[in-house]
């Protein structure tokens, strides 16, 4: 366990980056990544719980009883995710919209909850936060890929925030409709899984 | 009677959980490698989304909107699921040891299955009645479990077949899963 600061950031983006290496928190992953927009919002949610629950996890290791340890996860995971969701309701609506029922879910979100569990308890405060803004950066590089993917063959423009949308084709261009439709979802996501393990 | 039975066929293979609506797919590939899993799995969902359905809806439409509390509702659902899959554990460990036994692990990993959440959220969302939020969640529940059964299916076939390196495990069952939704989308202009 003798690693640098700098390591456990980094496994986050490429080692241990989360939908791909660790097979968890699917549902938002293929739910909301209709567009590059979404994908973004979602990954920086995601990534604010995350960093959070895992400073006040790492935080209370040494109070949390063993035995209850999941539900106490749970509760500080779901006052986070609170936060999240009235923050944006207040500031970013559109977006919140969008995402609907993807925000709340960020609770049952394994990803959180199984770095908590596997690491943040473990582990003390510093790394802890180097962790979860290593994995939720990679989670959030990995929505935005798949969401930007998915967009542009399916509707041939590409919203990287709010309004900044680039229409990428012609007018001529025939929107390839199945990819931003559920069965896209699944199988954009099996070949960026392919192709990952192409590098390897 | 008509309505309900619309109801659990829109929610069974319209908007299925899985396919349509990406809700509980951690279960989905994590369980699916064997028929055994997967079926001890969909009893497990079942029984747990129907109760759930039930006590989330009582508790938003009877404490959470009289008490002006709705901005609660994600820790409040969480809580009970968790807690309601902690006791419908007890309860089985007590009085039905064999279904206890065939559901063994999977009661606990229910608590982070985003589909009973989920569901519970759509039965909010959609201000349906106690009844037809009962209806939907069974259906919902149904519905996941064909999905997985018929999954796990598929998958103990694709061990047989010669799959290229790269596409290996979850790559193909992603892959997989698609074809599987492409197929529940012609159901969709039945209701």
């Amino acid at each position: 366990m003798a690693k640098s600061l700098a390591q456990e950031f980094t496994k986050g983006l490429w080692e241990e980056i989360p939908p791909f290496r660790l097979v968890l928190g699917l549902c938002p992953v293929l739910g909301v990544t209709t567009s590059m927009k979404n994908g973004i919002g979602m990954g920086l949610a995601t990534t604010f719980v995350l960093i959070c629950s895992n400073i006040l996890v790492s935080l209370l290791k040494g109070i949390i009883p063993t035995k209850v340890r999941i539900a106490c996860f749970i509760i500080i995971i779901a006052t986070f995710v609170i936060v999240v969701e009235q923050v944006m309701q207040a500031y970013v609506y559109g977006l919140f919209i969008d995402l609907g029922m993807f925000i709340p879910l960020i609770v049952v979100n394994c990803i959180v909850l199984g770095r908590a569990e596997a690491f943040a308890s473990k582990n003390n405060v510093i790394y802890s936060m180097a962790d979860g803004l290593g994995i939720g950066i990679g989670f959030t590089l990995a929505l935005a890929a798949l969401g930007g993917l998915r967009e542009i063959f399916g509707k041939g423009t590409l919203t990287v925030w709010g309004d900044m949308a680039y229409t990428l084709f012609p007018a001529s261009y025939e929107p390839f409709n199945f990819m931003v439709q559920a069965p896209g979802a699944f199988v954009c996501l099996g070949l960026m899984l392919c192709i990952m393990n192409l590098f390897d | 009677m008509g309505d309900y039975i619309v109801l659990i066929i829109s929610c069974v293979f319209v908007n299925n959980i899985l396919l349509a609506q990406f809700l509980g797919n951690c279960p989905f590939l994590g369980t699916s490698k064997k028929m055994e899993t997967a079926l001890g799995m969909s009893m497990a969902v079942i029984f747990v989304m129907v109760l759930a359905g039930g006590i989330t809806w009582s508790v938003y439409h009877m404490l959470l909107v009289k008490y002006n509390l709705q901005y609660l509702t994600t820790i409040a659902f969480i809580v009970i699921i968790a807690s309601l899959v902690q006791f419908v554990e007890m309860f089985l460990k007590k009085s039905m040891p064999a279904l206890y036994a065939g559901l063994g692990i999977f009661l606990p990993l229910i608590t982070t299955n985003c589909a009973v959440f989920g569901a519970c959220l759509i039965n909010i969302g959609e201000e349906y009645t106690f009844m037809q939020s009962l209806v939907t969640s069974f259906g919902f529940a149904a519905g996941f479990g064909l999905a997985l059964i018929l999954f796990a299916g598929v998958r103990e076939k694709i061990i047989l077949a010669r799959v290229p390196k790269a596409l290996q495990d979850t790559s193909i069952g992603l892959i997989t899963a698609g074809i599987m939704s492409l197929s529940f989308f012609a159901f969709k202009g039945m209701v």
